[in-house]
């Protein structure tokens, strides 16, 4: 079982976000990067995976040197190879063709990764990887278990769950409780140190979107603290206009 | 050149986010001048249909087939990108959902299309294609343009009022040829409460977090629910606890909702919680710990004891109906 894992390198989720250069960078002083936590779900299942049918694990990212910290913490929770493909990830559309170019040359047997990133929560990549392949992409998978060359899902829809049979290979954005995230430990984070990290160069892509400038919601009113549920059900009826 | 909007039905009605998009897409045709054309797929019941003309649209299509009643991805796409050429669209809209996002995703690729998802107003279309969206969890937004011919658009909840004063548009049928292959991955089985309402489709959210101690105390969470024609929410713990089911958890790994009222019961507000209702117009507080996060990010707080407050609650609600 050959399994690819996609992974975004992301603002940790307590960040204060912040932009700089006129409002159009992420200003990344004292911000810690991780992998995304959907991603993170999508890793532990292939690590669980991998440890009940054998096989590799490859994780990917597409991005610049500054993300191999968080492929090294991918290899030390449990992928055994590394690829890089040295590029700023400028669009949905052209990370997808990466992934789908890396895809291509390799056969693996299940592409997974979050149902979505959580800078740009576009959700998008793995449809677009499944369509570029020709194959099946589900999401948002909640439960993956593996039958010889067939695989049960289960999928989140509003209000519950849509159960699903489907032949290898194909691309699946995962989320919880599909596993439970884990940590690294010492021996994984020493043994991460020697396994391959391979740099590649993007292939040609277009874009199809271009980012312009940034901006923050506007603050927040001062909160109004009530004394009693009858004060509160006369703002909610009358200012709020919500009852 | 015109616009195709894609409707997403559930148990027979046509779901308010796709009222949202219709609205959406008329408000692009007034300055735009493209026609409005919208797909159904599934069942939709009889009833359901003059909403769409009210909401805005001039043509209303039909894919009556009931295997698409459920999410089988690639047929939804394979439909769409048919009736997209058929319409000679050049912008489809929908509204960002699970499957919005999973069909939305595969049409980029078919049909060339520049995508950008959680939409948050219309088009700036004085100089190329630009729109805003929401990133970062709802913690800031982004312009950005598309250059691109074709457009997918998947709007975010709350960004466009339903419209109302629309005219009666007849409904027709459409038989599309459907290859087997688009159902390689096959529903055996769809797990669904009936007659609930839809926690990311929710006007008014009341939502319990770990200070309510136990599933057994889900009672006063579901009574005012009921009151208020509520979904229900929790946080993060309940739903590892198995407290809740897993389709209620709101926040940063779960459900995004955006109500015009989000009611937060013994929530401590950690961060990733409120990146999942940073998009309600309203916030209440119900809290007894007067320094939980929640109330900074709150527009109305009540300090005290959940069990106390939220059955008077209830009762000052039914009151007042
Ligand atoms: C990467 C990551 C992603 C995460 N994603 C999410 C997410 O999507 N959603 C999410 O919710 N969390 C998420 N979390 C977890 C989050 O950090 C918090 O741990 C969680 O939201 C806390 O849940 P809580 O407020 O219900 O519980 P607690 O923090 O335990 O708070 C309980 C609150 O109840 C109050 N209380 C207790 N008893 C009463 C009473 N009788 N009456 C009134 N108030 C009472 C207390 O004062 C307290 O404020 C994530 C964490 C990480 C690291």
């Amino acid at each position: 079982m050959n399994i690819l894992v996609c992974i975004t390198h992301v603002p940790d989720t307590t960040s204060k976000i912040r932009f700089t250069e006129g409002n159009t960078q992420l200003d990344k002083t004292g911000v810690q990067f991780i992998i995304g936590p959907y991603d993170d779900y999508a890793l532990a299942r292939a690590v669980e995976l991998k440890e009940q049918t054998g096989g590799t694990i490859t994780v990917l990212n597409v991005g610049e040197a500054e993300t191999e910290p968080t492929l090294r913490k991918a290899l030390a929770i449990g992928a055994d190879e590394a690829i890089r493909v040295n590029a700023f990830p400028k669009d949905a559309h052209f990370v997808a063709q990466q992934i789908a170019a890396r895809a291509k040359e390799k056969s693996y047997d299940l592409i997974l990764m979050g149902r979505e990133s959580i800078d740009f929560n576009g959700g998008m990549v793995h449809g677009m990887v499944g369509e570029i392949l020709g194959l099946p992409s589900i999401s948002p998978v909640m439960k993956l278990e593996l039958e010889g060359t067939k695989a049960k899902l289960a999928r989140e829809i509003e209000g519950g769950k849509e159960f699903i049979e489907v032949g290898l290979p194909f691309i699946a954005g995962c989320q919880e409780p599909i596993a439970e995230w884990k940590i690294p430990n010492m021996r994984g984070i020493m043994s991460a140190r020697s396994k391959p990290l391979q740099v590649v160069d993007p292939v040609e892509a277009d874009t199809r979107t271009e980012t312009k400038t940034y901006e923050l919601p506007a603050p927040k009113a001062e909160v109004k603290i009530v004394g009693s549920v009858d004060e509160l059900v006369q703002l909610l009826k009358n200012e709020a206009k919500v009852l | 050149m015109s616009i195709l909007v894609y409707i997403e039905q559930d148990q027979g009605k046509i779901k308010s986010s796709s009222l949202e998009a219709v609205s959406y897409a008329a408000a692009l045709s007034e300055k735009s001048g493209d026609k409005v054309n919208v797909l159904g797929c599934g069942t939709i019941e009889d009833a359901d249909w003059n909403q769409l003309g009210k909401a805005g649209a001039d043509a209303i299509y039909h894919v009556a087939d009931e295997r698409l009643n459920s999410g089988v991805i690639q047929a939804h796409a394979h439909i769409i990108a048919q009736v997209f050429a058929k319409v000679d669209a050049s912008i489809l809209v929908l509204a960002k959902s699970a499957l919005g996002d999973a069909v939305a995703s595969r049409l980029a690729i078919k049909l060339n299309a520049g995508l950008v998802s959680n939409v948050v107003g219309l088009p700036d279309m004085n100089a190329g294609f630009v729109v805003k969206r929401s990133i970062f969890t709802g913690k800031a937004f982004v312009e950005t343009a598309i250059p691109a011919e074709n457009k997918i658009l998947a709007i975010k909840k709350n960004t466009q009022p339903i419209k109302t004063d629309g005219e009666e548009v007849s409904v027709e049928s459409l038989t599309v040829d459907l290859p087997e292959s688009v159902f390689a991955a096959r529903i055996t089985e769809v797990e669904k409460a009936s007659g609930e309402v839809l926690l990311p489709e929710a006007d008014i959210v009341v939502s319990g977090g770990r200070g309510l101690n136990g599933p057994e105390n889900w009672g006063m969470i579901e009574g005012l629910a009921e009151v208020l024609q509520a979904a229900r929410g929790c946080s993060k713990p309940v739903s590892d606890l198995g407290w809740r089911p897993h389709h209620e958890h709101v926040g940063q790994t779960g459900v995004k909702v955006a109500p015009s009222l989000y009611i937060a019961i013994a929530i401590s507000g950690a961060i990733q919680h409120l990146a999942g209702v940073n998009g309600s117009r309203n916030i209440v507080v119900i809290n007894k710990d007067p320094e939980a996060p929640f109330f900074k990010a709150a527009d109305y707080g009540i300090v005290g004891d959940a069990f106390d407050i939220v059955p008077k609650l209830t009762e000052a609600i039914k009151a007042l109906k």
